[in-house]
């Protein structure tokens, strides 16, 4: 039963992970950032609990706050760059991130016990959760809420007509700067705010494992964040969490069972699933074919 | 209304623009002719605030316009139809043209809802296909949905980039009445051509542009037309002319 709940957590954590980097793919940025956000979310989430005695809320906000803020000086130099030379960009980002946090040494001592980030080592015993009594089932639902008040949030962001602008400026940069949106406010924000998500996301991660090192935060991490939006269609936010449940459920969990077998099977999955692109499942198009099939009347999605 | 004076925009090295200067009178068409390659997307893109000046200086109503932003310059009054339309092709025809009045869309919901309807008015095949994505019209059509959201933004002035561009003849003859029908109603235009005949037929005063310099200036109608068109097509071999 706890893998369950585990598994339910990590698919919560993943899924912020993923709407962060799927709020920037929106507006046509593909940032390998989101890995370096998580990891200072994390870090400074734990820093709070852990060090600093603060409550759960406000460690995450700052967490997210101070991710937000990093993402806000990176958003206007990202303006800079399209495309690969975005990706090659923000994946340095990441890794300047990660080596910092390998050589980040801040201890205080804890009944005799140094607490804090120690270099390769880690940051261990951030048992906020334990240490104050909480439940499995009631981290889950607390983490849940905050999995539903983000994806709620960008879901009714998406449907508004703030949605409509926000897309406009991925599908057409030229065309959205004709009809006067402000490239630069649009694109800055969504980086901004797609920090905020993952700083939040990266100080539950820390809170779950109770221990973060440098090596969570690696291009494997990165690469999860776009692969979900990316393989989940953009369509919407269920497209995002259709392929965290499918990633982490099946290709990580599900297949554990190969044993080494699976880190060969696991790309070469990932490469088919890009292929036979799950695009289909958040996609509008095959929700309409769906429909049809299932005998249910068409809905027109353009007016909602 | 609109001074554009001595504009240079380069990429790079190269200068794509070089001295540009012309003027489009309030309540007229003004037609920018001219080859391939010579220069007249820049300028819309120099004008429209998408591409940046080097040098020079572009006004409209007095107010300078280089070194706004495309944002500022398209509340202050001027809207460009860019060349291909670049409609949002994923996007519902309705959402492309609210997201035309974009800098307005939260102030002025009733002012919005009430150019929707009348741009639907005056393109009642936009109305037909107002819940389909954008990328599933016709060229015409899309060309259509791209004049309707440019005015969407209420724009004093219309910069207008080939819009005959990959048309067929009846299309194009329903595109040059549209405009025709704008002017009528008191809107500015700037119309980019190729098709010179066509521009021609219903410009008032037109601009000949070649390898980043205007060349030529005239009414339509005037003696030289036949030459201006044929340079207009095939670029720079009448120079002697000047």
């Amino acid at each position: 039963m706890d893998f369950y709940i585990g598994l339910l957590q990590i698919f919560g954590i993943h899924t912020l992970l993923g709407l962060s980097a799927y709020l920037l793919i929106l507006t046509g940025q593909v940032s390998m950032a989101q890995a370096g956000f998580f990891a200072i979310g994390a870090y400074m989430a734990g820093i709070c609990t852990a060090m600093w005695g603060w409550h759960i809320v406000p460690a995450l906000a700052l967490g997210g706050l101070l991710s937000g803020v990093l993402a806000l000086l990176i958003g206007f130099p990202a303006l800079r760059v399209k495309g690969m030379m975005l990706v090659i960009a923000t994946l340095a980002f990441s890794e300047v991130v990660r080596l910092f946090f390998f050589n980040f040494n801040y201890t205080v001592l804890r009944d005799g016990i140094p607490i804090g980030p120690i270099g390769a080592e880690g940051f261990r015993r951030i048992r906020y959760f334990p240490e104050n009594g909480w439940t499995t089932i009631e981290v889950s639902l607390f983490m849940g809420l905050i999995v539903l008040l983000v994806g709620g949030a960008l879901w009714w962001a998406d449907r508004s007509r703030l949605g409509a602008v926000v897309r406009a400026v991925g599908e057409d940069e030229l065309a959205a700067q004709s009809v006067g949106i402000n490239l630069t406010t649009i694109k800055v924000a969504a980086m901004t705010l797609g920090g905020v998500i993952a700083g939040i996301g990266g100080g539950l991660y820390a809170h779950m494992t109770t221990h973060v090192e440098h090596l969570n935060f690696g291009i494997l991490l990165a690469t999860f964040a776009i692969a979900y939006p990316i393989l989940g269609g953009m369509g919407s936010v269920f497209g995002t969490l259709a392929a965290v449940v499918f990633v982490q459920g099946f290709l990580v969990e599900g297949l554990r069972f190969l044993g080494d077998w699976r880190n060969l099977l696991f790309g070469l999955l990932i490469m088919l699933a890009m292929n036979v692109r799950i695009k289909q499942l958040g996609d509008v198009r095959l929700r309409n074919l769906l429909r049809g099939l299932f005998g249910l009347r068409r809905r027109s999605h353009a007016g909602a | 209304m609109l001074v554009i004076e001595n504009i240079v925009t380069a990429y790079g090295k190269i200068e794509a623009l070089r001295g540009v200067s012309m003027e489009a009178q309030e309540g007229r068409i003004t037609c920018l002719l001219g080859p391939n390659g010579a220069g007249k997307t820049t300028l819309m893109y120099t004008v429209a605030g998408i591409l940046h000046a080097r040098r020079g200086s572009v006004r409209l109503q007095g107010q300078e316009l280089v070194g706004k932003p495309s944002s500022e310059i398209v509340r202050r009054g001027l809207a460009l139809v860019p060349e291909n339309r670049l409609t949002f092709p994923e996007v519902s025809v309705r959402e492309n043209l609210i997201a035309g009045a974009y800098l307005r869309l939260t102030r002025d919901k009733a002012g919005v809802a009430e150019d929707l309807e009348r741009q639907l008015v005056r393109f009642p095949r936009l109305r037909e296909r107002i819940n389909q994505d954008a990328g599933t019209l016709s060229g015409g059509e899309q060309q259509m949905l791209a004049v309707a959201r440019a005015l969407m933004a209420r724009p004093r002035i219309l910069l207008m980039d080939e819009p005959s561009l990959g048309l067929a003849p009846l299309v194009v003859e329903e595109i040059f009445r549209t405009i025709h029908e704008l002017n009528a109603e008191g809107v500015t235009v700037l119309l980019v051509e190729q098709n010179a005949h066509m521009a021609l037929q219903i410009a008032h005063h037109f601009y000949l542009l070649e390898q980043g310099r205007i060349t030529f200036s005239g009414v339509p109608g005037a003696l030289q037309e036949d030459e201006v068109i044929h340079r207009a097509y095939l670029g720079g071999s009448g120079a002697s002319s000047h």
